[in-house]
């Protein structure tokens, strides 16, 4: 036993491990990523698929560059996740070429350039999200109509690869429409009412469910909702950033809904639409890019869900979850600076407490 | 397009030279840092640096005239200090760090010339023409400059080593 | 009683079943038995024996130097075999002076005077022999405990807290004693509190030893202001601040002690070595050290002379089961690796640990994904991602400021990040390098000083030089003068 290195205390550890928490934010994906396959078809899982395998690919083209051990870092599983999460923003029929990139451009710009796990300063999968949002506007916001496995209609399997790798969806025109989010900003740029508008289309059953249009893994609200909660169960998030990012929104859309009805759409509406529960409970608590404490961590949702909600009714994009977290995330540093838990013995500006009764050492009594 | 490119050109030049104005009258003057440096350095005024004492050698550092890495006795440390303070890079890989140790005479050889007693910069040495000299552990830094000055060759510099009380935990190495 | 919540925290599973239902075993005196003269806080004990001398069992060996000194005392009669430089029972392995017997099987003890009754001693008398047994905080802390009975002459101290959490997995040599000695504890809390003039007395047990907490109720009935209560299962619920927060509600304000808000806590341990000392006469000459981990052939928990070697308990306890994957002095969280076997159990050895690799749970490294799960375990409200961060890149001022003087080093960071970050060592890594640079800082300092006087000494001999030629000089001119004139007198 003489000449074993030196290791300092603690000399045990709670099972908790990288891998282990990669892992159980997928299972929590699961039920929401099945849904959204289930309901857009073929295409979506190709989608899916290929994103996933581009971000891997991704990762380790770049750690053999950096010169790191490249199956230890592939294998915890941060690089699927980011694939995964960002596929679920993509539009489910995007052709090969939209995935291929989407994946490279979160792995490569998004996370490795800043030096790899741990050191972006955004979010991967937004940073890819808004790259491709703002290079291809119009592929990246025509969405198909469900079209559910084995539903007449539904593309099978060939037809599947036939649509991603060949010219995507200009085939099924008739199919495809806006998300709601789309539909509502558009006929409120026409005139029309709120409540006229989301008569056409589907209704809370449907946006609950996720029977509309939308990205693969934005629609499924509920089920995300579940995913959502077993994550903050098993202790891989905190409760404070969801809560704050929906509540925020909720509170905004409430309190416009209010003033002006005819206008601003409700707080259900806000909630189940859009990327606003994948976000808030998936990509927003993503633990590089957010703040450490629970103070902070606070701020940051509500600064979100504040963002959300101004982008989406006064700002030319529909949606705004991506360009919501991504301008949180560049204020994370901040905050994090700013707000610091109190420390034991100190107050909140750092200086010894002072009790009334007690006798500093040295003096006498 | 054209109108673009002229635009942003022109807005990048005028505040580029913006920028240098700037730094030529709005530059602050840095005289404070002589006195700062020098109380980093060990102060030993052992010339080891080839300049006179420790406060000419900070005036060379401030003027930019000598390097960061040039106190040995302050090793690696000393030279990462200064290179902060400053601002600039250094390649410390160079930089030997020449473990703290302490002269010890062996006094076998000595032969009492009191050389090395006249040269020592914080009186170390102890002892008087023909009787054996000593070094007094606590007030020796290092300096070396009694082994360049006695006759005999009978100091040797010994390394200082960890205690209990002086040792602590390195840090941890990241596995590859 | 209402108790607080404290910050943070984390359950670590506490594996204590193998050791906990096994009643105290004496274990048979070794071949050897190595005393270093450093086993406390503060300065260490001066020799006062020589090589080949024989001493009997709780005569004196080293007498305390200064004011936060201990003694050591022989744990049995013997022979000095030697006074040398032995390792320490600490992970650098380097070395300290100690005082090593050849036990002759004797156990012959040194006459003491024994006092009938201790309680009615004055709180002053009280302090001075628990000085003179050379009792120390058993709990790991080492701190004389002496020092901490004579507080009140200093400040006012009003509640005196038993911390009998034993918070650390594995260890149960707290427990056993409570749970098998409880009169003897109470009575020395009782001496204890007497000695600081407390208005109470609070014991507390973690909520995870029922039947030590019984006991100790039952020992404890009939005494006024005394009070043993249970307290949340909790790591690190046995650090100090925290205990007393838990039950006061107070903070101890930073770089203050806990005696500043009238507050001094002792171990248990450190109460049962009171009682010895002061109804037995018999100074600290043993311990009650928990042997487990799941390489250990047989876990016990073993009353041990102090001084045995670490291989001799090992042995009596049948050796290893299998390699340990790490051999700990103390619990698994704040624990000291040993370099090897051969260094002796002292007064803060409060177990050994021979761990299997299952429970040690190791894995590589990983980079910080900044998830935050230190920030929500540490129990002191620092930040030890942004500490761990600035000491890996050697900005220790950036670690100082985050907070690396508040922390406890309770390893609760540590034990939950999921990047296996070795976060504790890198902060004990920035303080020493702190108190390193310090240390050369202070020596410069010297030096400048040093050099100071050498000019001025010189410029002295200089000037002194100058004015005795100048004095020569005159007087040689006087004289030149004075022949002058005497000559022209004469012509």
């Amino acid at each position: 036993m003489s000449s074993i290195t030196l290791v300092g205390a603690p000399h045990t550890h709670g099972n908790v491990t990288v891998v282990r928490t990669m892992g159980l934010v997928m299972l929590a994906l699961l039920p929401a990523t099945a849904h959204g396959v289930y309901l857009f078809g073929w295409p979506a899982l190709n989608t899916l698929l290929l994103t996933v395998l581009s971000a891997v690919l991704a990762e380790a083209a770049c750690l053999r560059l950096a010169g790191k051990p490249v199956a230890v870092y592939l294998a915890d599983g941060s690089a699927l996740l980011c694939g995964w999460l960002l596929a679920l923003t993509l539009p489910p029929w995007a052709p090969w070429w939209l995935s291929v990139l989407a994946g490279g451009i979160a792995i490569v710009i998004g996370k490795q350039v800043f030096g790899g796990l741990g050191q972006n300063l955004f979010n991967p999968a937004m940073v890819a999200r808004v790259v491709l949002l703002v290079s291809c506007p119009v592929l990246m916001t025509t969405f198909v109509a469900p079209l559910p496995l084995g539903s007449a209609g539904a593309p099978d399997f060939l037809a599947g690869l036939a649509i991603t790798f060949g010219d995507g969806m200009p085939h099924f025109d008739g199919h495809t429409g806006a998300t709601l989010l789309g539909h509502l900003k558009t006929e409120l740029g026409r005139d029309l009412g709120v409540v006229e508008a989301l008569a056409v289309g589907p209704g809370v059953g449907d946006w609950l469910l996720g029977q509309r249009g939308g990205s693969l893994g934005e629609t499924p609200v509920l089920l995300l909702l579940l995913g959502g909660l077993l994550l903050i169960h098993w202790r891989i998030i905190d409760w404070t950033i969801p809560t704050a990012m929906l509540g925020t929104l909720a509170l905004l859309a409430g309190a416009f809904n209010l003033m002006d009805p005819a206008r601003h759409a409700g707080a259900l509406y806000h909630l189940c639409t859009g990327g606003a529960m994948l976000g808030a409970f998936f990509i927003a608590t993503d633990p590089v890019t957010s703040p450490v404490s629970r103070a902070g961590k606070l701020l940051f949702g509500a600064g979100c869900g504040l963002l959300v909600y101004v982008i989406r009714t006064f700002g030319n994009y529909p949606e705004g979850v991506a360009f919501a977290v991504l301008l949180m995330n560049a204020a994370t540093p901040l905050i994090d600076h700013y707000l610091r838990p109190r420390v034991y013995g100190r107050s909140r500006r750092g200086k010894p407490l002072d009790y009334p009764g007690a006798v500093r050492q040295g003096e006498s009594s | 397009m054209l109108n673009a490119i002229a635009s942003l050109t022109t807005l990048g030049l005028l505040l580029g030279l913006l920028l240098a104005v700037a730094a030529r009258f709005l530059r602050v003057a840095a005289d404070p840092l002589v006195g700062e440096l020098e109380s980093l350095m060990p102060g030993s005024q052992c010339g080891q640096c080839g300049f006179p004492g420790c406060a000419p050698a900070a005036e060379a550092l401030v003027a930019g005239e000598a390097p960061v890495t040039l106190c040995p006795p302050g090793g690696r440390a000393l030279a990462g200090q200064l290179a902060t303070r400053l601002g600039v890079t250094v390649d410390l890989s160079g930089v030997a760090d020449k473990p703290p140790s302490i002269a010890v005479i062996d006094e076998q050889r000595c032969i009492g010339c009191t050389r090395c007693l006249k040269v020592c910069p914080t009186d170390a040495i102890v002892g008087a023409s023909k009787q054996i000299h000593a070094v007094i552990r606590d007030a020796c830094t290092g300096c070396e400059q009694c082994l360049d000055t006695c006759p005999t060759d009978c100091v040797v510099m010994h390394e200082i080593q960890p205690t209990l009380q002086s040792w602590h935990w390195p840090l941890p190495v990241l596995a590859a | 009683m209402k108790l607080f919540r404290i910050r943070g925290g984390v359950h670590p599973a506490g594996r204590k079943e193998a050791t906990r239902d096994l009643p105290i075993e004496t274990m048979p005196l070794p071949g050897r038995l190595y005393l270093p003269v450093q086993q406390h806080i503060g300065a260490p004990a001066a020799p006062a024996v020589k090589v080949g001398e024989r001493v009997l069992r709780g005569q004196l060996l080293a007498h305390s130097q200064g004011a936060v000194s201990a003694p050591i005392h022989a744990p049995t009669s013997a022979t000095v075999a030697d006074i040398a430089d032995l390792p320490a029972p600490h992970p650098s392995g380097l070395a300290v002076r100690t005082v090593v017997l050849a036990p002759d099987g004797l156990d012959e003890a040194v006459d003491r005077e024994t006092v009938a009754d201790p309680l009615s001693l004055s709180p002053g008398e009280i302090a001075t022999l628990v000085g003179a047994a050379g009792i120390v905080g058993m709990g790991g802390a080492t701190f004389p405990a002496a020092v901490k009975l004579n507080l009140p002459r200093r400040q006012p101290i009003h509640t005196l807290v038993i911390n009998g959490a034993e918070c650390e997995p594995f260890l149960t040599c707290d427990e056993r004693l409570m749970r098998e000695r409880g009169d003897a504890v109470i009575a020395g809390i009782r001496l204890m509190a007497r000695a600081l003039g407390v208005q109470r007395t609070l014991v507390a047990i973690e909520d995870n030893k029922p039947e030590a907490r019984a006991m100790m109720v039952a020992a404890a009935a009939g005494v006024d202001d005394f009070r043993v209560l249970g307290v949340p299962t909790r790591y690190p619920m046995g650090s100090e601040k925290h205990l007393v927060q838990t039950l006061t509600g107070l903070e101890t304000p930073a770089r203050e002690l806990t005696a500043d808000l009238g507050v001094v806590v002792h171990n248990v341990a450190t109460a049962h070595a009171v009682y010895r000392a002061l109804y037995h006469g018999e100074p600290c000459i043993s311990r009650v050290v928990t042997v487990s981990g799941g390489a250990t052939q047989r876990p016990a928990n073993l009353e041990v002379r102090l001084g045995t070697r670490v291989t001799d308990l090992l042995n009596h306890c049948g050796g290893f089961r299998e390699t340990p994957a790490r051999l700990l002095a103390g619990g698994p969280m704040m624990g000291q690796m040993l370099p090897h076997q051969r260094v002796p159990i002292v007064k803060g050895s409060s177990g050994i640990l021979a761990l299997t690799g299952a429970e040690t749970a190791g894995r590589r490294e990983m980079p910080c994904i900044r998830c935050g799960s230190c920030v929500e375990a540490c129990p002191c409200g620092l930040l030890p991602l942004a500490m761990a961060a600035h000491g890996r890149a050697g900005d220790l001022e950036g670690a100082a400021r985050h907070g690396l003087m508040d922390c406890v080093s309770c390893g609760a960071c540590a034990y939950t990040c999921p990047s296996h970050i070795p976060l504790v060592q890198i902060f004990h890594h920035a303080r020493g390098a702190l108190a390193a640079r310090q240390r050369v800082a202070h020596k410069a300092e010297e030096t400048r000083h040093l050099s100071q006087r050498r000019e001025a000494r010189l410029a002295r001999e200089q000037a002194h030089k100058a004015a005795e030629a100048a004095a020569r000089k005159a007087a040689r001119e006087a004289a030149n003068k004075a022949r002058a004139a005497a000559r022209e007198a004469a012509s």
